[in-house]
């Protein structure tokens, strides 16, 4: 018996179909994007600006309810130049990816950085974003192909940048 | 051992759909509702931890996702039962006992409403000969009935009395998901889901979360003092599992419940109420006879899992409910179970008391 191969594989499918709830604030989220808009959340105990909002304050775990209609400007915070191609992407490597923080708001969210080279991207580096054609806009964080550093914007330095939003977030702090 | 104490619980109401809603904003809802009750703020928590399942919602790490819920900067000490909550109130229990923590923030969370319920329970079972099949959990719940009925054990006329007392309790209940005046003959008149169930035999699909806070004896008196409610004592609690193997166990008695029962202590005194987590109308009768309960003891005075049942947290909601009418002195000793798994695979027992 010891000279059998041992079944190694063996057919056994799962499918599942699922309705999945986004909740409130993302699903708010979402119809703005639609429209071409961003919009985060203000929480009420620390002034922070959300975006995306989830709903809650992750700081501090409570729900956040103020909408904040923020502009399509942000600031590189960190970003790698990534070698390995995106499956299915037209992005070709060598690409950018970054973290960024969208101008009047307070959390950094991931996307790409392009339409320029590669080595001009620092941290600090001052981005707008590219929207796709209108016709192709969705419930998607994609209907931003990607960002482009602003031409004639210097670089900022991001610890000012923090400085500075934390002493403006204070005058919407929960009394 | 510590004295430890549940001083605060508090659940969503328990729907069918809670629509646009996600796991973060109901798990903030029940939380915020616990912590509130005591007045903690999140300094005053020790140790937090959840029960959940990411396959009902279909995302990965969906626990992870709900901490957003809970404020956790700066960061806490937490952990995660991919159980029910009962299960996380049971760690959270010994991690007090160990000596390293004075209080605890226990909760549990599903929504049902996302996905194909009964087709994902079919996922926890054996992946060579069971879950190719399919089996539901209904029609598994369905075999047990089934083989209670030619043990002579049960009737159908039981069943239906079962969900009459509950829909009944439930009444009194506002989270109850389902509650109302039926009679047996009219529950008898419906047709069979898998036979001998009917749908009124089987647990709704709930939406919903619940939250519970534990602390030791030190913390919960002078928390509760002045407030009219009095702290609720765990004073046994335990918990067995069973084969994974249907074929391997007697169906028609739950082992596990009675081991667990005599463990946690169940007889040591005279049982008030008790809320059993039997989310099939069969299994409140089996659970009865393996905790060795009589009519001397109220069961499911919540309305119990044939009310409401937040997969996941319905273990949980039994200790919830048990506590709340012990802190509020409608009863003084109680026991709450909780099940996990098909057919009552693992169960848990816990004593309450007021003193």
């Amino acid at each position: 018996m010891s000279d059998q191969k041992p079944v190694e594989i063996i057919d056994s499918p799962v499918y599942m179909n699922y309705s999945f709830a986004a909740g409130r604030a993302t699903s708010n989220f979402l119809r703005s994007i639609k429209e071409g808009k961003l919009v985060g959340q203000r929480s009420s105990i620390t002034g922070k600006v959300i975006v995306p909002p989830r709903g809650s304050d992750a700081e501090t775990g409570t729900p956040t309810f103020e909408e904040v209609e923020l502009p399509d400007t942000a600031t590189v915070i960190m970003f790698t130049v990534v070698y390995i191609p995106i499956p299915n992407s037209k992005v070709q490597p060598p690409f950018i990816v970054a973290n960024l923080v969208l101008d009047n708001s307070d959390q950094t969210f991931i996307h790409l950085v392009s339409g320029c080279k590669n080595e001009d991207v620092k941290i600090g580096t001052r981005v707008k974003a590219v929207w796709r054609d209108k016709s192709e806009w969705g419930y998607s964080f994609n209907n931003i192909e990607y960002f482009q550093p602003i031409a004639g914007e210097a670089p900022v330095d991001i610890d000012a940048l923090r400085a500075k939003r934390l002493k403006e977030v204070e005058a919407f702090k929960h009394a | 051992m510590r004295e430890v104490a549940i001083i605060a619980y508090h659940q969503t109401p328990m729907v069918r759909d809670a629509g646009a809603k996600n796991d973060v904003e109901l798990v903030m809802e029940a939380v915020h509702g616990a912590k509130a009750q005591v007045g903690f703020k999140n300094t005053d928590i020790d140790f937090t931890c959840s029960g959940s399942c990411d396959y009902l919602g279909g995302a990965a790490f969906a626990f992870v996702g709900a901490l957003d819920a809970l404020g956790a900067v700066p960061p806490i000490s937490e952990s995660h039962v991919e159980m029910d909550a009962a299960w996380a109130l049971y760690e959270a229990w010994l991690k007090i006992q160990t000596g390293h923590f004075d209080t605890a923030l226990i909760y549990g969370f599903g929504k049902s409403s996302h996905g194909p319920m009964h087709e994902v329970l079919a996922l926890q079972l054996d992946p060579y000969y069971t879950q190719p099949l399919w089996p539901d959990q209904i029609s598994m719940a369905g075999l047990q009935a089934r083989a209670m009925m030619d043990a002579g054990k049960l009737t159908e006329k039981q069943m239906a009395e079962v969900v009459v007392k509950s829909r009944k309790n439930a009444k009194a209940n506002p989270n109850a998901q389902l509650k109302g005046d039926y009679t047996v003959e009219q529950l008898l008149a419906e047709p069979t889901l898998s036979s001998p169930l009917r749908k009124h035999d089987c647990p709704p699909i709930t939406d919903g979360a619940s939250a519970l806070i534990i602390a030791t004896r030190e913390v919960a008196e002078k928390v509760l003092a002045g407030t009219g409610k009095r702290p609720v004592y765990i004073t046994g609690i335990d918990h067995r599992i069973e084969s994974h193997q249907l074929g391997t166990r007697d169906l028609t008695s739950s082992m596990s419940t009675r081991i667990a029962g005599e463990q946690a202590g169940v007889k040591k005194g005279k049982v008030d109420i008790a809320e059993l987590h039997a989310p099939f109308s069969h299994q409140e009768i089996l659970l009865k006879e393996a905790l060795g309960l009589d009519d001397s003891t109220v069961i499911n005075p919540s309305g119990g899992p044939l009310a409401g049942n937040i997969f996941m947290s319905a273990g949980l909601d039994r200790i919830g409910a048990v506590a709340t009418r012990i802190m509020n002195g409608e009863a003084n000793r109680g026991v709450a179970h909780a099940t996990s798994g098909a057919c009552l695979q693992q169960n848990l027992v816990a004593v309450l008391e007021g003193k």
